[in-house]
């Protein structure tokens, strides 16, 4: 049933989204926007754009930079923000780990995905922000699926599943007490399929390494990894190359990319159709234990 | 592309996560990779089929126990429509959790086990089902296999249900009886051969057809102003929008407008989206208005048409579901949130507590605590405009926050 071409998206999310971003703009003193420059953060700034047109983007761009991004994510970055005239804000991984905040992970399965949640809670602190947008879909995960619009946070950013405000109608409750912080997530109810439909609808620029390109890469426990200097390799793992593209985008070293030669929006899409594998499947991070996104999302995680 | 919201309800055991990812597996909405990790979970816990409820039940403690405790949203889709179940625990303690996950669906499908017939949580799930208003009900009588299809054994419970039906309060409501076996995907997507007594359609079918309700369309028009939309740049020195979600009704360019609680009144010069110009702006459109002459409106005000004002009301009357640990305090002042608009209430006093399992006012019971519905009356500091709730849902709800704790305690139905 699912094989037939879905190409339209559904208004009713866009108009939800908006709604969202609106409360979220009356309700705070300091949002902001964590933009990662992949899909779901280009899609929130998009509906961050409509939403106040024709006035500007009321939040500023929030980026926690791990230092193992993919450099055409940063090149992207650079371009949204000059051409909407939006304030960009970097903090980085690196900086946590020079102040001794954090430890670099050891190993072949070594990643900053663990770490940028304490440069994240920190940048909060710094710039005072009391709501942090993101692109955080339900469909992605088992533990996002039982979040909140406005995820409210204690003072060191965790999640308490059990203790989540009931959200009734579309009524969102951003009351929170000093130190406290909300996370809001205007996309919950779409999935990957409307998030790419949007895209295209839009027209939207998404970086290039989402369509199908040649890279090196190694395969490890049945994934293709990109190669890269950031990567710990074992002498049995030899790069070589293969038309790829990247379903979801993280950081180099816990995003797997699958083979594929999609070089355009509407190849994605049936792709993402007929896909077997899902798309946190290509990501590393998660794969880590069942509960592996719960317990990122109590530490901090967005 | 529509998006049909749907919740369900079940009891504990009654197969509830299985019928939902028995609806995915059918649709093809499960992958490969996450399919292989239930076969390995399911192994773990050493059963030997594949527990397709492992899918739904994302908390570590749900888990473990089995159970669902929070609200979850379950995403599939056929190549007409989009849906979004929201799946709730069915335990009396999680009723504030099943008003939650009612309160944005146009279906609520409730599961009877075919063996226990209508057990005391039917009658909750019906109850808040009927309070909220939910256009369609489908009762799926489950388990079908474990009483060997009996057509009989069906229609008694259908009889059964026809009780709870005439005492409903709002009379309305669609209601569909489909008999069904989760396990094995008996009458779910596809219509089931041994049930072959039962002409009806599939549950999916059934859900496919669902017609939408598009009356708040022609409910009264209500647009809360959300935020105010002043760029102050050269290429829009003048221009002052107004940004909302239309509540109910729709609204024309050139309609005449009045803004609430100023009770002056415009005419809608423009109606925009983003970058587009519309000539009218439906119900639950987000959109930006402006108007041809400045008049004194700002955030959580209301525009509405003159010849439908709502009520403009500082003393209320409500039904509410109390959904905070702490019992609610007669004489305290709470914060009433009415759409996007706050305002200061006290609670005067509670009316009645209602048994949601019998429909029962127990006048003497003045008290409300976790999970009770019941009727209170408030005063506010400010009047809201709010519609009765039977009368336009979308204008007719509130819900009360504790200004201590900012936890959402109450969420109200206007009478």
């Amino acid at each position: 049933m699912s094989n037939k071409i879905q190409w339209e998206f559904p208004q009713a999310l866009e108009d939800e989204a908006i709604y969202i971003l609106r409360e979220t703009a009356a309700q705070f003193e300091r949002p902001a926007i964590l933009f990662s420059g992949g899909k779901d953060s280009i899609t929130i700034v998009r509906l961050a754009q409509k939403a106040f047109y024709p006035g500007k983007i009321p939040f500023p761009l929030l980026h926690i930079d791990t230092g193992h991004n993919f450099p055409e994510t940063l090149e992207f970055r650079d371009q949204l923000v000059a051409s909407l005239g939006v304030d960009l804000v970097v903090r980085s991984v690196q900086d946590s780990i020079n102040q001794g905040k954090v430890q670099e992970e050891t190993g072949k399965y070594a990643s900053r995905n663990a770490l940028q949640t304490v440069t994240l809670l920190d940048a909060i602190e710094e710039l005072k922000y009391d709501a942090c947008i993101g692109g955080a879909r339900r469909d992605e995960e088992k533990a996002r699926a039982k979040e909140r619009i406005f995820s409210v946070r204690d003072e060191f950013g965790q999640w308490n599943a059990k203790m989540q405000r009931p959200e009734l109608f579309d009524m969102l409750n951003g009351k929170i007490h000093i130190g406290e912080g909300v996370r809001v997530f205007p996309i919950s109810n779409w999935t990957e399929l409307d998030v790419w439909n949007y895209i295209r609808r839009e027209q939207l620029g998404i970086p290039s390494i989402y369509f199908s390109h040649e890279r090196e890469i190694i395969e490890r426990d049945g994934m293709y990894w990109p190669y890269s200097p950031f990567l710990n390799t074992t002498e049995d793992e030899v790069p070589f190359r293969q038309k790829v593209r990247f379903r979801t985008v993280g950081d180099m070293t816990c995003t797997a990319a699958v083979i594929s030669d999609a070089d355009n929006l509407e190849g994605i899409v049936s792709e993402i159709l007929e896909a077997k594998i899902s798309e946190r499947g290509a990501r590393i991070d998660d794969k880590r234990s069942e509960a592996a996104m719960e317990k990122r999302k109590q530490a901090g995680y967005f | 592309m529509e998006v049909l919201r749907i919740t369900t309800s079940g009891s504990v055991d009654d197969g509830k996560s299985t019928l939902i990812g028995r609806l995915l597996y059918d649709t093809n909405s499960i992958p490969q990779d996450k399919l292989e990790a239930l076969h390995a979970a399911s192994k773990r816990k050493g059963l030997d089929f594949t527990d397709l409820s492992l899918l739904t039940d994302g908390l570590v403690a749900e888990r473990e126990q089995g159970i669902t405790i929070d609200v979850a949203h379950i995403y599939f889709s056929t190549p007409t429509r989009k849906y979004i179940i929201a799946d709730t625990p069915g335990h009396v303690e999680y009723t504030r959790n099943m008003v939650t996950g009612a309160s944005n669906a146009q279906v609520s499908l409730i599961l009877i086990d075919a063996r226990k017939g209508i057990v005391e949580q039917t009658y909750r799930h019906f109850f808040i089902a009927n309070l909220l208003r939910i256009q369609h009900l489908v009762v799926c009588v489950n388990k079908m296999d474990l009483v060997d299809y009996s057509e009989e054994r069906f229609n008694q419970i259908v009889t059964d249900f026809q009780q709870l039906l005439n005492n409903a309060a709002f009379k309305e409501q669609d209601v569909k009886f489909i008999p069904i076996s989760s396990i094995y995907g008996e009458n779910l997507a596809a219509r089931s051969e041994k049930i072959g007594w039962y002409k009806g359609e599939s549950l999916l079918e059934h859900l496919e057809q669902i017609s939408f309700d598009h009356a708040d369309n022609t409910h009264p028009a209500r647009f809360p102003v959300q935020y105010v939309i002043r760029p102050r740049t050269e290429a829009h020195h003048d221009f002052r929008g107004f940004a909302g979600k239309v509540a109910s009704g729709h609204f024309n360019v050139g309609d005449e407008v009045i803004s609430l609680p100023s009770m002056q009144t415009s005419k809608i010069k423009t109606i925009e989206q983003f970058e587009t110009q519309r000539p009218t702006a439906n119900a639950r459109e987000s959109v930006v208005i402006t108007l041809e002459s400045e008049i004194d409106t700002s955030r959580g005000n209301m525009l509405a048409k003159p010849d439908s004002v709502p009520a403009s009301l500082k003393e209320i009357s409500a039904q509410i579901c109390w959904m905070d640990q702490q019992k609610l305090t007669p004489g305290k002042t709470y914060l009433l949130q009415h759409g996007i608009n706050r305002v200061k209430a006290k609670v005067q006093q509670i009316d009645h507590v209602i048994e949601v399992t019998t429909g029962r006012t127990l006048d003497d019971k003045k008290e409300l605590g976790l999970n009770d519905i019941g009727k209170i009356s408030l005063k506010t500091a400010q009047p809201i405009f709010a519609d009765p709730y039977r009368v336009n849902p979308a204008n007719g709800a509130f819900i009360l926050v504790d200004e201590y704790s900012n936890a959402t305690v109450a969420v109200g139905f206007v009478e």
